[in-house]
């Protein structure tokens, strides 16, 4: 026989029992071609551009999933960044660009400016664009669309301002639509006028959301170092470099992995490394193969397939649990980052040799409420917000689905971004910051947003102030060892 | 195209009929077919090739499942490529 039974009954359980699927098919799509001065113009170009790549997706992958009877979750679109878009549009274009230059660089100006005032003409037409990206996902049956953003690491221009100041209500009049916003990178160092801002952005999403437990705030993420190809949300978008349109996707397997380890209970680091690694080159190549035939049935370029380890709710298909069977106790004890540490590890390795392209964000999750042993670990009072925070350092994602009380101050916020962001841009990696201040909840309660989303527990956070420090304007500089030439 | 069959369950007679009544129904050739015990489970394994059949690996997974309850076994089919890229570098 070509396969030994061992081989086919794996394989078997591992699609049947332990959760094997594909986590996301998200087809990439430039806009930058959409741009228009005119607002309705805008919209329609854009409507039609997605449409006409994405309208075959949804059964594309529903195809794959019957031929090869793996399933496939969630099919999602990322675009170009949408700030990107913007400027050309005719409202943006009558602000001031000497108040710009001098909200980025307070020496331009004798007197320091606040943040320029932007319009209600200007903030809806960015609702208006949201909503036709609304408008457009729901049409094509994509579960999320991410690219709402602006790449502010450096500075900002006028039109990522005003997408910025529009999130608040952007992400509250749309269902469908994620967003993110770049406030660093290794080479730019940290925008913290950007850092500043978001806080105050995340608390007034939250607001604005405050009858649905906050939940806008889970549509926005915080990066330093973002790239170009994530497939997965709320952070992912097509980055400018990316071609007209491509296919990404994203593993998934946590229960595949955590299968593997708890048959391990004895055994030593390198086998347990060694078996990690080769269960994850069987999720990915699993993953590559959907992508080839995707890539093929749309008639788009194969773009990268995104190894991350991304939980679900479901409880088998925790990252927590893999780390609770590695041999911890509980997840947020010590030697929690090295297990992180050691898993994240194995399953690049693994993934690596498995797809030609390998890109996204690629690591492990940790995303405290979509990940049911995660909130367990928080709802036992194991899992601290400083914990995680070291565990970004060694994984891929940030301080993510995180929810804090709705009391919350807004320079405390930035203060966690800015904690995050360091690490990314010190350790040249990318971190994230998806924050859920949950107005009217306090330590210790429970916040249900359903579905992939999941449920958390409000976690406290140290109420020391950080308002001098966030206060303070400007940019702070690129580290010494990002001058690599 | 090639498939690979699996039927896991308690031993009894009428499995490998109910089995293969379905595949040649659908003009489904065996191309292997191997038998195990793994522990207390009877295991049966077919490699099928769906070159002369109309039928799509999802609508013959749907007849196998439908016999297989009837004969208090499981039944999964998977598309070969699915093995070819997971255990074959």
């Amino acid at each position: 026989m070509a396969y030994s039974a061992e081989e086919i009954l794996e394989t078997k359980r591992m699609i049947e029992e332990q959760g094997l699927d594909v986590r996301t098919i998200t087809l990439g799509i430039n806009l930058l071609d959409c741009a228009d001065s005119a607002l309705e113009k805008m919209q329609e170009k854009i409507e039609t551009k997605i449409y006409s790549f994405a309208q075959n997706l949804s059964q594309v992958a529903s195809s794959i999933q019957e031929d090869y009877g793996i399933p496939i979750i969630n099919r999602r679109i990322t675009i170009t960044p949408i700030s990107l878009l913007l400027g050309v549009l005719q409202p943006i274009q009558e602000l001031p660009l000497k108040d710009i230059q001098a909200f980025n660089d307070p020496l331009f100006h004798k007197n320091k400016i606040a943040s320029p005032q932007i319009s209600d003409e200007v903030i809806n037409s960015c609702v208006a664009i949201a909503s036709t990206l609304d408008k457009v996902a729901k049409k094509v049956n994509v579960d999320f669309l991410g690219g709402f953003s602006a790449l502010v690491h450096k500075g900002f221009t006028r039109a990522d301002l005003c997408v910025i100041q529009s999130l608040p209500e952007a992400l509250s009049q749309t269902e469908r639509v994620c967003a993110s916003v770049s406030v660093a990178s290794t080479k730019a160092g940290m925008n913290m006028n950007a850092v500043k801002m978001m806080g105050d952005v995340i608390h007034k999403i939250a607001m604005n959301t405050r009858d649905n437990n906050s939940i806008g705030c889970a549509k926005l993420v915080v990066f330093s170092n973002a790239v170009d190809d994530n497939p997965f949300m709320a952070g992912g978008f097509h980055g400018v470099g990316e071609p007209e349109c491509c296919v990404n996707v994203g593993v998934s397997g946590p229960g595949v992995i955590r299968n593997v380890v708890r048959h391990l209970r004895t055994a030593d680091f390198e086998t347990l490394a060694e078996t990690i690694k080769k269960a994850a080159f069987k999720i990915t190549r699993v993953g590559q193969l959907v992508a080839q035939q995707a890539a093929k049935r749309l008639g788009v370029p194969f773009g990268i397939v995104d190894i991350s380890l991304a939980p679900t709710p479901r409880p088998y298909d925790s990252v927590a649990g893999i780390i609770e069977e590695m041999g911890l106790e509980s997840t947020g004890g010590p030697g929690t980052t090295a297990a992180l540490a050691l898993l994240t590890d194995a399953v690049k390795k693994g993934g690596l040799m498995a797809s030609s392209y390998v890109g996204g964000l690629s690591g492990a999750f940790i995303p405290v409420s979509e990940d049911f042993g995660m909130t367990e670990a928080v709802r036992r009072g194991s899992l601290t917000i400083e914990k995680l925070e070291a565990m970004t350092s060694v994984c891929s994602v940030g301080i993510d689905m995180v929810c804090v009380p709705g009391s919350t101050a807004p320079t405390t916020i930035s203060g966690i971004i800015a904690d995050e962001a360091s690490i990314g841009v010190i350790n040249n990696k990318t971190t994230g910051v998806r924050i859920i201040p949950v107005i009217g909840k306090e330590v210790g309660e429970l916040v249900e947003f359903g579905g992939l989303l999941g449920s958390s527990v409000v976690m406290p956070v140290n109420r020391s102030s950080c308002e001098m420090f966030i206060n303070r304007q400007g940019r702070i500089p690129a580290p010494g060892h990002s001058q690599r030439n | 195209m090639k498939a690979i069959i699996t039927v896991v369950g308690m031993d009894r007679p009428g499995i490998v009929a109910g089995v293969s009544t379905v595949l040649a129904e659908n003009s489904i050739n065996i191309t292997d077919i191997s038998q195990n015990y793994v522990r207390e489970f009877f295991t049966m394994i077919l490699i099928v090739d769906f070159e002369k059949s109309k039928a799509t690996l999802k609508e013959v997974d749907e007849k196998l499942k439908v016999v297989g309850k009837k004969l208090g076994v499981q039944i999964s089919t998977q598309h070969e490529d699915v093995f070819k890229a997971m255990h074959r570098i």
